[in-house]
Formats: C-alpha cells, structure tokens, sequence
C-alpha cells in the first residue's frame, strides 16, 4: 500500500477534538528522523557516485573529474576571491531585476484586476509577450541597451515580471466578495481596502509568483551572463569550459545551484513568516 | 443610539438570463413598505429567495433600488455608511488578523481613534461579547459561534445606530445558535440599538422578534408583521415550551403556509427551492 493513501487515511482528531483536548495530532515517532535519514542518504550517495564513477573509470574523469578535486577547486577559487566577485555581480543584477520586477508586475497586476478597461486593453499583449520566451528576447535587449548591466538586468525583469504579474492578477481579482463587502460596508476607501483586505488576501498567490520569479531570475541570468558578460557565475562556467578549466567548471556550477536553492529558501521562510495567522 | 427605518415603495430588479441565453429582467421586490421603528429588534422571516437578502442589501446601501425609497433616521440611504452595520452569515473575518485585530479594523475604518483608544475599545467590545480571553486568537483557532460573536463584536464596535444581521446563526449547531439568541437579546438590551435580524427559521423568529414581518416571494413583499408579546425575562423557564410561543409560532408558521400553497405546483416550487442558492 503506498504511504500517501495510509497516512492521509489514517484515523486522526477533528479540529474540534483537538480544540477540546488541546492538543495537536503529531506523525507517529521516528517518522520525522527516519525521512531526515533518508534525504542525507540521498544526498551520500550522489555525492559517493559522482566521487566513485570517474575513478573507477566508469565516466571519463577529464569530462567529470571526481568531486573530491572539484571541492578542491572550489576552495581555491572562494580563497583567491574570485569565486565572490562573480557570485557579486550575478547576485546584484538578478536582485535588481527580481525586485523591479516585483515594484511593476504587483501595482499593473492589482490595476489590470481592479479596472476593467485597462483589462481589456492590456491583456492581447500581454498575452503575447509572455509567450515570448526571454531569452529569444536577449540579442534585441543587447541591441537596444548594450551589452552591459542594463541588458542583463532587463532580461531578468521581462523573466520575473509575468510570474508575479499573473498571481498578483489572479490574487487580487479572486479576493473573498464577502470580504469585500464587509469592507464596502464599513465605508472603506478603495486605497484602504486595498491596503488593508486585498492586498493580505492576495498575498498567498501573489507569493507563488513570487517564488517562481526568484528560480526564474538565478535561471535566466546565468543563462544571459554566457552570451555577453565580462562576471558573473554564468560568465566563468562559460569561460572555464573554454579554456578547459573543468573541475573550476563544476564548482561554479555547484554554486549556482546553491544559489538557486538560497534564493527559493529565503522566500519559503520569508512566506512563512508573512502567513504565519494560517499556522 | 438608534433610528427607526422606513422603506417606501420599494423595488429590486435583477438582471438574469434564462435558459435560452436572452436577458431577463427578475423583480425580486415590488412595492414593498415596511416601518421599523427605533430601538426595536425586527426579525424579517420568509422562505428562502423571497428576497430578504436583498432587502437588508438596500438598508445597507450595498445596492441602489430600482425604485422606492429608503431612510435610516433622518437619511436617505444612497450608500453604506458608519450608521449601519452588518453582519453576514458566513463569518466575514479577516485570516490574518486576531479577534482583538477584527474589531480594530472596524474602527480604524471609522477613524477619530488613537491606536490606544481603538485597543481598549475592541477589548470592551469582545468583553460584550463575552470573548475577552479569546482576544489574541486567530479566527482559524475560533469556533463558528465565537466568529460569528467577533464579527457582532465588530459591527457595534463603532456603535452604529442600527444593526442588520443576515441570517447570522445560519451556519451554527442548535446549542450554539440558542446560546448566541439569548446573549444577542442581552446585547441588544444593553445597547439599544435597532436590530434587522433576518432568517428563515420560525422558531428563531419568534423567540428573538419583537415584531416579526412575514415576507411572501415572487415578488417579495411584506406579507403582515406579527407583534410578538413573549415574558424573555423569566431566567428559568424555558420560554420555546410556553402555550404564547407555540400561539406564536402557530400564526408565523400559517402566514408562511399560505404563501407556499399559492403557488400552483408544490413539487416545482420545492425543485426551484433546492436549486436556489440562498
Ligand atoms: N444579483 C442577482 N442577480 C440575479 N438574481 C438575484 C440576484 N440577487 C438575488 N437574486 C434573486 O432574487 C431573489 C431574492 O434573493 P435573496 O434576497 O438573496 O433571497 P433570500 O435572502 O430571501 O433567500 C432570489 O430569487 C434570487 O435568486
Ligand atoms: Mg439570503
């Protein structure tokens, strides 16, 4: 029988039993440290495949050097700096583009829910850019704003913006009526309602945007960095391949891999903090 | 602290579409006058979709009437106003807000508070309440009785003059419901204030009801407003079981028949019942 059917359908308390008894239901003892187990085994074990393989000359350990050399290799880049400065200049452009991202998709997206008429007008293109993929859109945002930072952070922007856009749109248009109309009948202006009831109560959907937003931005940037960048992590995975520096390679990668799961981390816990009513 | 209401030749058209897809116009209420006197704790009773949502939706000023007109004390009603407050029955709260933090939005809204001001006020109204303790809970930690108590706790926060409560107990079990009608005659008593209260159960009518208007459907209208003469007071008996409460119940139950036997086809009428979404 697969664990999900038995423990969804597991006998456990109603909330109002658990209200009179004050107390919670907890998972049976031991399940939490025996999945906490299984993840690190998951994690040992990839790691001992990809140390083993190129040593026993299962892969070609000039392609995948083991992991040993690349933590090597890591180390020696984050000691000589080098490793930080181009994590700098990938963690400012996708910061700066995630976040002027955030301050034009939530009031568009709150606008286009709340009127009508800039709906209608706004959403054939809309629908057309978002279908657009971002990277297909690089070479003209290098053409009209350079190769420089204006580009790479404009990519992240257009990569960021429809996510959040679309949530906040969907949040803010999905609000309970009923709440609404408790705040039409307490007089409330249409800026405070919106302060005070809708934008709370789209908070949730405008967060899932959010967080697709931030995996786009890491994404989409490294991706940006190996056409036209002089830093930046995706810049030196592209440069290390060149010039055959393989096992630097790898810790670069690794890096944004860290990166990209810091980022979805950060928002998770950030989430969890905003909603914590929901408990 | 309370205003009498009068509603004048009052009509609500909806617009529907019916089956075939043309666009209809619904009359929900035709000439429908109704005098609600200051102070008085009015039970509007009728069967469901005969438009008792609609008409404290007009006393509220959520909605405009097609014609007719409404006034709260000396007002004409055009919109929703700090005079009136509502209570739904779905329980309104916001999530993300603690019971203390509910009745504060209510007087944030209303303003003229300082932020001390408005913490005392809130917890005086949960006192009334009789949910003080519960002050710092979130509403997904609070029972359907005890929302539906904050959510009174913030209508009279910011002492309208008069209350309107929508089928408020609706939703709740026959223990809780009957605990929150005495504690709403208690309230009401305490604060004065005028008091719609709407449901479509007779026996809630009657027990709560000063006078009970009886509404009749298609279109909705005030059928007769029944004076209700009951002793609330004695605290030992159990005044359901009392031969003036059954008189009662008897004369609101016989109104509401005869409204059901008007229509032609019984089993169609209940169909479109169950299919209305009240
Ligand atoms: N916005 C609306 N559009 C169309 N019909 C409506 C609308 N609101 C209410 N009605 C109809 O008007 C009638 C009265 O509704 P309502 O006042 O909600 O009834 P009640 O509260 O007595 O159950 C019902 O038949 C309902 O279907
Ligand atoms: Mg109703």
């Amino acid at each position: 029988m697969p664990d999900l059917l038995l423990e969804r359908t597991a006998a456990r308390p109603n909330p109002r039993q658990e209200e009179a008894a004050e107390v919670t239901a907890a998972p049976r003892l031991g399940t939490g440290l025996a999945s906490l187990a299984r993840g690190l085994t998951g994690i040992v074990l990839l790691a001992a495949i990809w140390e083993i393989a190129p040593r026993v000359g299962l892969v070609n350990d000039y392609f995948v050097p083991p992991l040993s050399q690349v933590a090597q290799a890591w180390w020696d880049l984050a000691r000589s700096g080098e490793l930080l400065r181009h994590l700098e200049a990938s963690v400012v452009r996708s910061a700066t583009g995630f976040g002027l991202a955030l301050a034009l998709a939530i009031p568009l997206g709150a606008a286009v829910a709340w009127y009508r008429p800039v709906r209608e007008v706004l959403t054939p293109p809309l629908e057309l850019f978002r279908n657009t993929a971002a990277l297909a859109l690089l070479p003209v945002f290098v053409l009209i704003l350079g190769i420089g930072e204006t580009s790479k952070i404009a990519i992240v922007t257009y990569a960021c913006f429809f996510p959040v856009l679309l949530n906040t749109i969907s949040g803010v248009g999905n609000v309970d009526p009923q709440l609404l109309r408790s705040a039409r009948v307490l007089g409330l202006s249409p800026v405070a309602t919106f302060r005070k009831v809708v934008f709370p109560a789209a908070l949730p959907t405008i967060f899932t945007g959010i967080r697709i937003a931030g995996a786009a931005a890491v994404l989409v940037l490294i991706a940006a960095e190996m056409i036209g960048a002089t830093a930046g992590l995706g810049y030196f995975i592209n440069y290390a391949q060149n010039n055959f520096l393989i096992a630097p390679m790898y810790a670069a990668i690794l890096t944004t891999s860290a990166l990209g799961l810091a980022v979805n981390y950060g928002l998770v816990a950030l989430e969890r903090r905003l909603s914590r009513w929901r408990a | 602290m309370s205003s009498a209401i009068e509603l004048d030749g009052v009509r609500q058209v909806f617009h529907v579409r019916d089956r075939q897809g043309r666009r209809q116009q619904f009359v929900a209420l035709e000439g429908l006058d109704l005098s609600i006197r200051a102070g008085e704790l009015f039970v509007l009773v009728g069967p469901s979709g005969c438009g008792k949502s609609t008409v404290l939706d007009l006393i509220s000023g959520l909605n405009r009437p097609a014609a007719g007109s409404i006034r709260v004390g000396d007002r004409v009603v055009d919109q929703p106003g700090l005079d009136r407050g509502f209570v739904f029955q779905q329980y309104t709260l916001l999530p993300w807000r603690t019971a203390q933090g509910n009745v504060e939005f209510a007087l944030e809204a209303a303003g003229g508070l300082s932020r001390r001001e408005r913490r005392e006020r809130a917890r005086q109204y949960l006192d009334l309440v009789g949910l003080d303790e519960f002050a710092d809970r979130y509403p997904h930690e609070l029972s359907g009785g005890m929302k539906q108590r904050v959510a009174i706790a913030r209508s009279l926060s910011y002492e309208p003059e008069v209350l309107l409560m929508d089928e408020p107990y609706g939703a709740l079990d026959a223990q809780t419901r009957e605990r929150l009608q005495r504690e709403l005659l208690a309230i009401w008593r305490r604060t004065g204030t005028t008091i719609v209260f709407i449901t479509h159960d007779i026996d809630e009518a009657v027990f709560l009801g000063q006078r009970v208007g009886v509404m009749s459907s298609r279109p909705g209208r005030i059928k007769a407003v029944v004076d209700i003469d009951l002793d609330r007071d004695h605290p030992d008996q159990d005044v359901r079981s009392t031969p003036e409460f059954a008189r009662h119940r008897h004369q609101v139950w016989s109104l509401l028949r005869s409204d059901l036997e008007t229509v032609d086809d019984p089993a169609r009428a209940e169909a479109e019942e169950v299919g209305r979404v009240a």
